[in-house]
């Protein structure tokens, strides 16, 4: 007989809940700042990205690219035990690197777009391998060196572009506009969406994420991955190489922040790499996607499209005479939230208990390890 | 004589599990009482619905004669009850004195005053013979002393019941034999102890009477003096069991191991010392060869330094006569050697994976296993639930389960059935029995004989006196980094292999 695997619904059932919860506290916000027109606003913020139809659900998954991206590069390497707090960075040098392709190799033709992607996608993993080799050889704590990379891909990017003349518009303090054969073909999708600006970035997107779950979940690549993630010690005394593992790891997350940043700036919106000194929004938003998706590659598809979602809604707030801001901290409510999933688990397991007539906490007797 | 504490027809239930069925517990004012079980029988539960964590379904708690409803550990302080817990509770970056202090602390205006907190301790550590240094920090202390400090820790609470889980785990033999004297003069100041553990030796030796339970089972009490060990064993595991191991005499065969004037050093401080010392040695097919000696002798580095987890400094290792000094540890892991590891939280196992995925870990490449890149997930799960059928493994959800949430000695069980199962041609075994319990240790040894029987060549380090008399067929005692004695456990008393450990005696002649 072959037991069955049980499975355990607390995580998705925690998400949940911390969603209501931040929309809860949103619409207390709304009343607090306007109460006549909160109720109206808190309908805008859950129905406001259909307002045009097909074109506001195109806008929403052009949203979601980068983000989904960013947190899936987030979710993965904490899946394999590293906190990759370096997606800022990696995307801003990701982005550049399809910049600087874009404007400069206009020679390549058809393939222009995809050698702009290849070239994020490189710098991206470049991004992260430097704090992957200092975390593996010399014990480096990765959040502090990748921090340190975020500011040095961002001023550099803000010092190559603003000193390199083929690539500055300095009328507008930004980059150029990169050649038209080296934006992101639609790939059909502005027929289904007509008037919105997403592109083949979300197919990129989502295809990224079948790749990375397949490698966490079904090869032999993943489970070193997550093994050493778990457990350096015994994935060492197991054969494993760890060292080689890590910076891995390190580089596939950098490379799959990068590709967000290459698919942002190749999105023939007119996004441009603005001169500031500012760490892109998009990168620490992967943070909280991550965080909401329970670093689960799907789970982190469907948290970016939600808080996408939800992004897209907070623009037709300003109808009502509120800040867009609140959004952000509807967004930083859930994600709060989220990190309550143990509460939520006995909450929940007491509410099953009551319905056995029991009243146990739930726990394990007499084992002991 | 009056109880002190009476925990009288005790239920604890559990969804799906009774921890405890209606025990009753007796200690006896100035007594040793030991509580003994296996891992699973319901000991810590049982104390911890004392402590007020768990409140019991049934049963009452007395305390001197008058019940009492616990519903914490501070009302459990509150009455004087203390414990040492099994995983002490110490904060490491702060000084002996502080911690003993911690939750209690004596101020004036709001700031520290520890002078008189100081005198006490100082008076309690040398009433008791605890030669604790009160200014030391607990990092820099011995797992012995830091011991220490816990015992103190409740004497300046003035508790008067002393509660020690399993504490004995942690200690060399000769801190074992510190302590057992200072619960005798703890008891001899009139505190009362109980004392949870599945050692007999211990509860012979110091234990005035002793409670078993089994399987949430209360089984019954019975007088140290009058039972003998075998009676005890039989009480806690339901059957005989035999403490001596019945095996052939073994018959060596060729060489399989060959370790060739191994040392290792490390570097502290601009300092090197010397772990291991110029080590030379061999275990042949067929045959049980124990590295004995006191924890800390350099025998953990010794098998890092084989397996390939730490490198040596010099030295050759040597395994089916192939020089595997510096092959990776895969490499060493698929041509014949199998490594149980000391630490089988650490190295051993994969916590957060589930059993299927652990009992694979050294495999998960193989053909069998792997195609492509991909996993083979319906053989991987068929393969452990062989490996779970023949090794008794058991957990709740069978191969599904998170290794985290099995039992010690079902996650010993799993490392053993994995490193067995490959087959290898040189087992190293370090305290394979660590922590575990009579019927564990039982199984676990007779599998290292069944595996020298078939052919491997198996290399067991143990700091178990009784474990080491009884496995091996020749013992090398380790002393300071160095092997001083080879000997044969036929003509040598374990007295005299104590003092081989200790470094008081040196054997002549070559290794």
């Amino acid at each position: 007989m072959k037991p069955k695997q049980i499975k355990d619904h607390t995580g998705i059932l925690s998400s949940i809940f911390a969603i209501i919860l931040g929309l809860i506290v949103g619409l207390i916000i709304l009343f607090l700042c306007n109460p006549e027109q909160a109720l109206p606003g808190f309908a805008t913020i859950l129905s406001g990205a259909f307002t045009h139809g097909a074109k506001g659900i195109g806008q929403v998954f052009y949203y979601a690219t980068p983000i989904i991206l960013t947190g899936l590069s987030v979710g993965f390497a904490f899946k394999t035990g590293l906190f990759n707090i370096g997606t800022p960075g990696q995307f801003i040098i990701g982005g550049f690197g399809a910049v600087y392709v874009g404007i400069l190799w206009t020679s390549l033709g058809p393939v222009h777009w995809i050698v702009a992607l290849a070239a994020s996608v490189i710098l991206g993993a470049l991004w992260g391998l430097v704090p992957g080799i200092l975390k593996a050889y010399y014990n480096v704590n990765e959040v502090i060196a990748s921090i340190m990379m975020n500011y040095i891909g961002m001023y550099l990017v803000n010092w190559i572009t603003k000193s390199y003349k083929p690539l500055f518009n300095n009328l507008r303090n930004e980059s150029k506009n990169v050649a038209n054969t080296a934006n992101i073909p639609k790939m059909g999708l502005d027929k289904i969406f007509p008037g919105s600006s997403v592109n083949g970035g979300i197919i990129i997107a989502i295809l990224v994420v079948i790749l990375i779950w397949v490698i966490l979940n079904k090869t032999t690549f993943g489970y070193e991955l997550k093994a050493v993630g778990f457990n350096r010690d015994a994935s060492k005394y197991a054969g494993i190489n760890e060292k080689k593992s890590i910076i891995l790891s390190m580089v596939i997350a950098g490379a799959i922040a990068g590709l967000a940043g290459g698919l942002l700036f190749l999105a023939g919106t007119g996004k441009h790499i603005e001169i500031k000194d500012v760490l892109p929004s998009e990168g620490f938003t992967g943070i909280s996607v991550a965080l909401l998706g329970l670093n689960n590659p799907i789970g982190v598809l469907f948290s970016g499209i939600f808080i996408a979602y939800l992004t897209a809604g907070g623009f037709y707030l300003q109808l009502f005479e509120f800040s867009t801001e609140i959004i952000d901290i509807i967004v930083a409510v859930i994600i709060y939230f989220s990190a309550f999933a143990l509460m939520v688990k006995i909450i929940m397991s007491k509410f099953v208990g009551q319905k056995n007539g029991k009243t146990d906490e739930t726990g394990k007797g007499g084992t002991k390890s | 004589m009056d109880y002190i504490i009476e925990m009288l027809h005790i239920t604890k239930e559990f969804p799906g599990i009774i921890a405890n069925d209606d025990i009753t517990l007796q200690l006896k004012k100035g007594e040793i009482h030991a509580l003994l079980g296996e891992n699973g029988a319901g000991k810590s539960t049982l104390m911890s619905v004392l402590f007020g964590l768990y409140q019991p379904e049934k049963g009452s708690i007395r305390v001197r004669g008058n019940e009492e409803k616990i519903t914490g550990p501070l009302d459990a302080n509150a009455l004087g009850i203390g414990m040492v817990h099994q995983h002490f509770k110490l904060v490491e970056n702060f000084t002996v004195l502080q911690n003993i202090v911690l939750g209690m602390e004596t101020t004036r205006r709001g700031f520290l005053k520890m002078d008189d907190a100081r005198k006490k301790v100082m008076e309690l550590s040398e009433k008791y013979k605890l030669f604790v240094d009160p200014d030391a920090l607990i990092s820099d202390i011995t797992v012995g002393m830091q011991q220490r400090v816990e015992i103190l820790k409740m004497l300046y609470r003035d508790n008067e019941i002393m509660i020690f889980d399993e504490p004995t785990a942690v200690l060399t033999p000769q801190e074992i034999d510190e302590l057992m004297q200072i619960m005798r003069d703890l008891v001899k100041e009139g505190k009362s102890i109980l004392f949870i553990t599945h050692k007999l030796n211990e509860i012979k030796a110091v234990a005035d009477r002793c409670s078993v339970l089994r399987r949430g089972k209360y089984i019954g009490t019975v007088d140290v003096a009058d039972t003998t060990r075998e009676e005890m064993s039989e009480m806690m595991v339901g059957r005989k069991v035999n403490l001596t191991i019945s095996k052939k005499a073994s018959e060596p065969g060729e060489v399989v191991l060959e370790v060739k004037n191994l040392s290792v050093e490390a570097k502290r401080e601009g300092q090197t010392k010397k772990l291991v010392h110029d080590v030379s040695f061999q275990v042949r097919r067929g045959e049980i060869v124990c590295i004995a000696g006191i924890d800390g002798n350099g025998q953990t580095e010794l098998v890092h330094a084989i397996t390939g987890i730490s490198d040596p400094s010099s030295g050759t290792v040597t395994i089916n006569g192939e020089d595997m000094t510096k092959k990776s540890i895969r490499y060493k892991n698929t041509h014949g050697l199998s490594h149980i590891p000391e630490d089988r939280h650490k190295h051993g196992l994969v916590l957060e994976y589930n059993l299927a995925y652990n009992l694979v870990l050294q495999q998960y490449f193989d053909k069998e296993f792997q195609s492509g890149t991909f996993l083979k997930n319906d053989q991987i799960y068929d393969y452990a639930q062989k490996l779970i059928e023949n090794y008794d493994i058991r957990s709740s959800e069978g191969a599904f389960t998170t290794t985290r949430s099995m039992s010690g000695g079902n996650q010993q069980k799993a490392i053993v059935a994995r490193e067995i199962s490959k087959g290898p041609d040189i087992l190293l075994a370090v305290q394979p029995t660590r922590g575990l319990d009579v019927g564990a240790i039982e199984y676990i040894h007779n599998q290292l004989v069944k595996q020298r029987d078939a052919g491997a060549a198996i290399l067991l380090v143990s700091l178990e006196l009784d474990e080491v008399m009884n496995l091996s067929d020749r013992i090398l005692v380790m002393f300071e980094g160095g092997i001083v004695a080879d000997l044969d456990p036929e003509n040598i008393t374990v007295q005299e292999l104590g003092l081989y450990m200790a470094g008081a005696k040196k054997e002549g002649g070559t290794l």
